[in-house]
């Protein structure tokens, strides 16, 4: 070859992979899902709800007032006797058939949910449907064996469950909060998030195709007033995940009221990596822990943690990987980043990156072209970023990775736990005594050793400190809705 | 897309000394085997269209070694499986020929007589394939043979008894003296990947061939039951990276074995995309070793171009 | 003997497993159910509180370090220490009115009994491995929350307590204790024993003083993990709960039993105060 150097050839562009939108069948305008039926809300408002990849909108969607709140919360009040008197079995029954018909419509759900909210339809058709299912499944069978869940205690329903669910996952949360609710012999009210009700309301119909007996779960869309309304109604449980600053307000709103409270918040959890860790699936695993559903996840890991002997050949391995994401529509069966959920969000995101740069953070993106309408923020890198930054404390919840080294084990223990938040942590190494000390020293309720953002029904998560606190998933995942009498030893 | 740095031509040879090698081994970054798979299913979950997919379906027959390794093969099977080779559709010229026919080497001569003046290169097997334990001078010996027959490209086989055995540097030597034996030709090294059992072994395997002068690195002889995966391809991806990354040498990657659908080609041309980039798209550091995959690309591109399903009857057999 | 000037006794504080007076400089007189006049006793301030919480961090890390068995071990030995001192116990448990004082020094030092059995069973009994559809091993344990304040019942001041105490501390949190306003006498009594017992110092922290005062403090703590409110007046239940907001404390109140019963005890007074940590690993040649 004469030529000393070979230059890359033309690229190998993936043609655009469109999953059909025509499986979904989009009303001009929904109702709330109170008592069995789709009903006008009392207070006459809609609002629209926009893909926000596009900003088009897509249907209009009632705002429940105080009044329908209230309604709803007696339509659950109603069905409550009738749904707890029902054998475990014959509950049981109901989930599963929640569960069958929630597969057999998962592609509706997963285009309509990537529609919504922006996220991959790779991601919800083989992460949120499936999951969503899988945890009717899993609930459905305990709701028959309540009795073995906790020895030496004799459970018993709370009643009414008011259910707040954000908008990161939205048919998925709604599974993690019914399908415990209502397995452990509660009825429910939730309430979805205000960018993204679509899915929770088509969930509305499963509910009906299931002959789930009417006000057994009852669906109220609307915003912020319209969860604290249910918050202040008369409710005996509320379950919020969401932000940290709400879930305050929550907590604030209930103080003496005796309603039992779970909180699933905000996290800033740290991503370690040591110097024997197998370098390229931590990049994998680095990559799926922050750009997963563009970072808008609670226990993303957003702080990455490297030994320094590592630090430079893994921020090699992470820019170029970094080069290969595909940005774009969310429901390209390609794409690995989609939109931002919001206006509001990416504003957010907008604000703490430029603080990141302010304070003296480099920061790496990729050069891929972004749409030119809907919300879209470039999957971000910042090095030499120190504790005291912003972008290494506040909580971004969208694709920012802030990158800081360190020495030893103890370095990273302490660096990791500096923090309000703890609800998850990642620990990449191959030295297996290494890895349960990390897990044991990190105060954080989701530990994941060499992988990341793992999920399952049968897996409790939830944090500790100003993450939250209660259990979603696992055998501990139906305390939360149980009380629980003690009997005589 | 990914693109690695532009690729330096770098002098051919071994880039260390036998003592090195069992310091290379030690030294091979662990592989994370759920990681590793979770990372190989995600890339088979690319859904490739359209101009992308006639793109990908002609690079897979342009990547491919046409493959015949049984006792059976004869002369006229070699020839038609040449004739196969250079022309892959005798009603469509524009279909490229494969980059090389792998066989035998008592057939090579064969093979060399009919491919002359054609693009298609001769691959033969050799170093006592498919275990790699017959004597090193036998081995050696017949390297030297089908080098000397006509033989472009040469496969064999890493000599995993040494291997697992722990004898890294007597598995090195052997590797550099049939470097050394191969002359100029292009040399591939067979790790079979399913006698080698971990992850962690296919990569310290692959540095050591790497390390030792091989031109491309391959999955298997497809002569035992576990051929090549995506996953253990993706393995072996991820070493040369590596290893272009510290030396500058961007060797190839050889899947064999098992690849009998256009499907499961555009997952390993997916995988070389986003794991090495464009620069390895292409049949100087990537190919297929296959038999029956062929036809299976044809059927593709011929549903492609027509928007009906194609049936067997319509392609040759060789 | 008539004539002898009895010694009186000082009652202070008990932080880091020593008796410091309130760095306030203050005290207050406790009286009988019978209004006798029986000890001064200090006067708790926020500042006490604070350094009460700096310890109880502290010292939080190595209790919860020791293996499961040798904390149970040391707790079953806060049980055989109280038997040693029942009757001083019983004298303070009948000066602060209560009806049968042998009853509740028995039923306090069976609380200890049956929750230092509880050291290394909880683990076992709320924790789990999981079936998760992939190949990982995963596991949740029970983990102590930390640093937990407590506000003891103001009746029963000694099996109220303990009935607090014991399930906050078995496994492996620490403890800042605004103990009975009214009858704080046998729980300084219960710091001397713990204070001659293995628990190291700083796990349990005793303040004695005016629950309202002390309260609000205690709530509020950014660094306090959990605050256990069974003790807590209904007046300040809404103040308590909102300020326990600022930090996402746990808030727990134990569920109304009769504390003689059997029923008041149980493995979910323990876990109230835990979390459960939950670890994922890849299962792969």
């Amino acid at each position: 070859m004469s030529d000393p150097i070979e230059r890359p050839p033309a690229p190998w562009d993936y043609a655009p992979a469109p999953e059909s939108r025509e499986i979904v069948r989009l009303q001009d305008r929904y109702g709330l899902f109170i008592g069995g039926a789709f009903v006008e809300p009392k207070s006459g408002r809609f609002f629209a709800t926009i893909d926000p990849s596009t900003e088009e909108p897509l249907a209009e969607v009632a705002e429940a007032g105080g009044e329908d709140v209230t309604r709803a919360v007696e339509s659950a009040r109603e069905a409550a006797d009738a749904w707890q008197g029902l054998s475990g079995t014959e509950r049981a029954k109901y989930l599963y058939r929640i569960a069958r018909r929630l597969q057999e419509r998962s592609r509706e759900f997963a285009v309509l949910e990537s529609m919504n909210g922006g996220k991959p339809i790779k991601e919800s058709r083989d992460i949120d449907l499936p999951l969503a299912a899988a945890h009717f499944f899993y609930y459905a069978g305990w709701a028959d064996k309540l009795g073995y869940a906790f020895g030496g205690r004799t459970p018993r329903p709370l009643g009414v469950a008011g259910q707040i669910i954000p908008w990161n996952f939205p048919i998925l949360m709604a599974a993690w909060k019914l399908a415990p609710a209502l397995a452990a012999g509660n009825t429910a009210v939730l309430k979805p998030a205000e960018t993204t009700p679509l899915t929770a309301l088509l969930l509305g119909q499963v509910l009906q195709e299931a002959e789930l007996p009417p006000g057994v779960v009852n669906i109220i869309t609307g915003d912020g007033e319209t969860g604290a309304a249910l918050v202040d109604a008369a409710v005996d449980k509320i379950a919020f995940t969401g932000s940290t600053e709400v879930g305050k307000a929550i907590r604030r709103a209930t103080a003496g009221s005796g309603k039992r409270l779970t909180l699933e918040l905000g996290g800033k959890a740290a991503n370690i990596v040591f110097e024997d860790a197998p370098l390229d699936q931590t990049v994998e695993g680095v990559v799926n822990g922050i750009f997963f559903n563009q970072g808008h996840v609670c226990c993303a890991g957003s702080r990455l943690l490297v030994q320094e002997p590592v630090f430079e050949v893994l921020l090699d391995k992470l820019k170029a990987r970094l080069d290969t994401l595909r940005m774009g529509d969310p429901l390209d069966k390609n794409t690995d980043v989609g939109a931002i959920n919001s206006k509001v969000q990416l504003d957010r995101i907008e604000a703490l990156v430029a603080s990141g740069v302010q304070e003296g953070a480099e920061l790496y993106q990729p050069s891929c072209v972004l749409p030119e309408r809907g919300f879209w923020f470039r999957p971000t890198l910042f090095t030499g970023v120190s504790q005291s930054h912003r972008i290494a404390r506040e909580e971004i919840f969208g694709p920012v990775l802030s990158i800081l080294t360190f020495r030893t084990p103890q370095e990273a223990v302490a660096k990791a736990n500096n923090t309000p938040y703890g609800l998850s942590a990642g620990i990449w190494t191959e030295k297996g005594s290494r890895i349960l000390w990390m897990a044991q020293q990190m105060r954080a309720g989701v530990v994941w050793a060499n992988t990341f953002n793992r999920f399952d029904p049968a897996s409790p998560f939830g944090g500790y400190k100003e993450s939250g606190f209660g259990r979603e998933g696992g055998v501990q995942g139906l305390a939360p809705y149980l009380a629980l009498d003690q009997e005589a030893s | 897309m990914s693109q690695a740095a532009p690729i330096a031509r770098v002098a051919p040879g071994p880039v260390a000394v036998p003592g090195d090698a069992a310091r290379l081994v030690a030294r091979s970054p662990a592989v994370d085997a759920v990681g590793l798979e979770a990372r190989a299913a995600s890339l088979a979950a690319r859904s490739i269209k359209l101009d992308a997919k006639r793109f990908a379906l002609e690079l897979a027959i342009r990547c491919m070694d046409l493959t015949t390794l049984e006792g059976s093969d004869t002369t006229g099977k070699i020839v038609a499986l040449c004739a196969k080779a250079v022309r892959p559709d005798p009603l469509d010229a524009a279909i490229p020929p494969v980059a090389a026919v792998c066989l035998y080497p008592q057939l090579v001569p064969v093979a060399a007589q009919q491919l002359r003046g054609t693009p298609v290169a001769v691959a033969s097997v050799a170093g006592g394939f498919p275990s790699g334990l017959g004597t090193l001078e036998a081995r050696l010996a017949e390297i030297r043979a089908v080098a000397a027959d006509g033989a472009d490209e040469i496969d064999i086989v890493l000599n995993r008894s040494l291997f697992l055995g722990g004898r890294y540097a007597e598995a090195f030597e052997e590797l550099v003296a049939a470097r050394e034996a191969a002359g100029s030709r292009h040399l591939k090294v067979i790790l079979e990947t399913g006698e080698l059992g971990s992850y962690d072994r296919i990569r310290q395997a692959s540095v050591l061939a790497m390390a030792s002068g091989a031109d491309f690195i391959k999955t298997s002889t497809g002569k035992i039951g576990v051929n090549a995966t995506l996953p253990t391809a993706l393995c072996m991806m991820e070493a040369v990276r590596e290893f272009h990354a510290q030396t500058g040498r961007a060797v190839g990657v050889k899947v064999a074995g098992g690849v009998r659908t256009a499907k499961q080609a555009i997952h390993y041309l997916v995988a070389v995309h986003e794991t090495l980039g464009m620069l390895w798209l292409t049949p100087e550091r990537f190919r297929i070793g296959a038999s029956s995959l062929l036809n299976d690309v044809l059927m593709q591109i011929d549903k492609g171009a027509t928007g009906r399903y194609a049936g067997a009857d319509y392609f040759t057999e060789d | 003997m008539s004539d002898r000037l009895p010694v009186r006794r000082t009652a202070k504080l008990f932080i880091a497993g020593m008796f410091p007076r309130s760095e306030s400089g203050r005290s207050y007189e406790v009286l009988a159910d019978d209004g006798r006049p029986l000890a001064y006793v200090a006067q708790a301030s926020r500042k006490d509180l604070r350094e009460a919480v700096v310890v109880a961090r502290a010292a939080q890390p190595a209790w919860a370090g020791m293996t499961a068995y040798n904390r149970g071990q040391v707790l079953y030995r806060v049980a055989e220490l109280m038997e040693g001192r029942r009757s001083q116990f019983e004298s303070e448990l009948a000066d602060a009115g209560a009806a049968d004082p042998a009853r509740g020094v028995s039923a306090a030092i069976d609380r200890w009994v049956w929750y230092a059995g509880w050291a290394d069973k909880i683990g076992q009994v709320s924790g789990s491995s999981n079936p998760v559809a992939g190949p990982y091993f995963n596991f949740t344990i029970p983990e102590p929350t930390g640093v937990v304040g407590i506000v003891a019942p103001p009746d029963q001041s000694l099996l109220g307590l303990v009935s607090r105490l014991a399930p906050a501390i078995v496994s492996g949190n620490t403890a800042v204790v605004l103990v009975s306003e009214t009858a704080p006498l046998p729980a300084v009594s219960l710091g001397e024993v713990l204070a001659t017992s293995d628990v190291p110092g700083g796990v349990v922290n005793l303040l004695t003083g005016r629950t309202a005062e002390l309260l609000p403090w205690l709530a509020g703590h950014m660094d306090v993990n959990a605050i256990d409110v069974t003790g807590v007046p209904d007046d300040l239940r809404v103040e308590v709960e909102t300020l326990a907001a600022g930090n996402v404390k746990r808030v727990h109140r134990a569920p109304h039993a009769d504390l003689f019963d059997d029923a008041a005890q149980s493995p979910a007074e323990i876990t109230a105060l835990m979390e459960f940590k939950t670890v994922w690993h890849p299962v792969g040649a």
